[in-house]
């Protein structure tokens, strides 16, 4: 089968097992609304809320990708499929891919539901010039990062004591995201007077950032999960 | 004709210590081999080299006419095996879990029906989520994967654990049936009656070395 077939296939299935088991929308979305009403009541100030929302809108996305990853390779470990994927001869690309994409759709309703949060909770606006520049921002931050927990989700699948280790591994790798992503969402929302033309820069790392994760997770994942 | 696994001198190693030293071993298409011996004896890492998932260290190692020594890979979509482990998810249903790993070989709608019936899963125990399956159940639900993927040589450990009388009986008659259709199977077991009426030939393994 081709790798991008054994990706949809998998991400299928990724995608099936949440739809059923229910734990995003039960658990990681409501996890992500209490750390923005957290921020909020930390915070406790209307107009520094509104600088900072778009810093916050991404550090929610981050811990919560952390439960979206752990959740993603524990279905695999939890009764030996990522070994019969491997014994299947299935595509260590193929799975990669298919695992990000159902990462990034995950993700993608739940920067959503953030972004809705912050527009609630901390009066964040944005103006017409900025929406494609939004929708740019988050569909590249949601590709990289989705790349990025596949990838180091994979490394700590096997590892002793990967709950804490995935955190330990992937926030540095991150930061770039949370770098590229605040400040391209900062111009979007016109925090601080910034304009949509000072966002785009930034959305241009947050490609390559993708790209790059994305051709070296493909290239390298076999070997990751492989003994 | 050519083995379906061919082990000369096969030297493993797993974390440093060797799992087997100087495996020697042939196996003709259609046998089912049973592998007995003591708990550490190898039998596992004997699977698992077939499977293409532990490497081959020193010795010459041919499953399925592929050299595992210089590419372990290229076997793995040809076998199956079933570990401790059953490699299902346990928030899909049977059916769903059967028609993923179907899908991985391309099995078709009806291949993926037929093995389903073939394990006794059909009627009602079809749209049932793995997680509520009793330990017996889920093995079943394993091997009827297995069916669907039409692997070409079965790598089962301890295959009949778990599995109530019934499902005994169902899990050698699909063996029997996969050796009679021209599959190869190996069995590591220690329930020597029950595997041992059920197989062709009889190995066992000591101290990582295969002794007839």
């Amino acid at each position: 089968m081709s790798t991008w077939r054994i990706a949809r296939l998998i991400a299928a299935k990724d995608l099936r097992i949440e739809l059923r088991s229910r734990v995003v929308t039960n658990q990681v979305l409501p996890f992500a609304a209490l750390v923005m009403v957290m921020f909020a009541f930390a915070l406790d100030n209307d107009a520094v809320l509104t600088r900072v929302a778009p810093g916050l809108v991404w550090l929610a996305t981050m811990f919560s990708m952390l439960v979206l990853v752990q959740r993603t390779f524990a279905v695999e470990s939890a009764d030996g499929a990522l070994d019969a994927l491997q014994v299947a001869g299935v595509r260590p690309g193929g799975i990669f891919l298919g695992k990000s994409l159902a990462l990034a759709v995950e993700l993608a309703v739940l920067e959503v539901v953030l972004l809705i949060a912050a527009v609630v909770l901390y009066q964040a606006d944005v103006a017409g010039s900025g929406v494609v520049l939004l929708v740019a921002t988050f569909v590249a931050a949601t590709t990289g990062l989705a790349f990025v927990g596949t990838l180091y989700g994979g490394l700590a699948a096997g590892a002793k004591g990967r709950e804490t280790l995935l955190p330990l591994l992937m926030l540095p790798v991150v930061a770039p995201v949370l770098i590229g992503a605040t400040r391209a969402t900062e111009a979007a929302f016109g925090t601080n007077g910034a304009t949509s033309s000072e966002g785009w820069p930034w959305v241009g790392l947050l490609v390559l950032f993708a790209a790059l994760f994305g051709l070296g997770g493909t290239l390298a994942f076999g070997s990751l999960i492989d003994e | 004709m050519e083995p379906v696994v061919h082990l000369a001198g096969v030297v493993a190693v797993l974390g440093g210590f060797p799992v087997l030293a100087g495996a020697d071993l042939r196996v003709e298409r259609g046998e089912i081999l049973l592998l007995r011996g003591p708990n550490g004896a190898g039998k596992t890492s004997l699977l698992r080299l077939c499977a293409g998932l532990l490497p081959v260290e020193r010795g010459d190692a041919t499953v399925l006419g592929c050299d595992l020594a210089a590419d372990r890979t290229a076997v793995r979509n040809r076998v199956g095996l079933l570990g401790h482990a059953n490699g299902l998810y346990a928030d899909l249903s049977v059916a769903d879990n059967v028609a993923f790993w179907g899908a991985t070989v391309g099995a078709s709608a009806e291949e993926v029906a037929a093995s389903l019936d073939r394990m006794g899963l059909s009627g009602r125990l079809a749209p049932v989520p793995v997680s509520r399956l009793s330990a017996g159940q889920r093995r079943r639900t394993a091997l009827a994967c297995l069916v669907a993927r039409r692997a070409e040589l079965w790598l089962l450990d301890e295959p009949h654990a778990g599995l109530d009388a019934a499902g005994r009986d169902d899990l050698d008659a699909t063996l029997r049936d996969a050796a009679a259709a021209g599959a190869t199977v190996m069995v590591a077991s220690h329930e020597l009656e029950r595997a041992g009426a059920l197989a062709t030939r009889v190995v066992e393994i000591v101290g990582g070395q295969v002794r007839e």
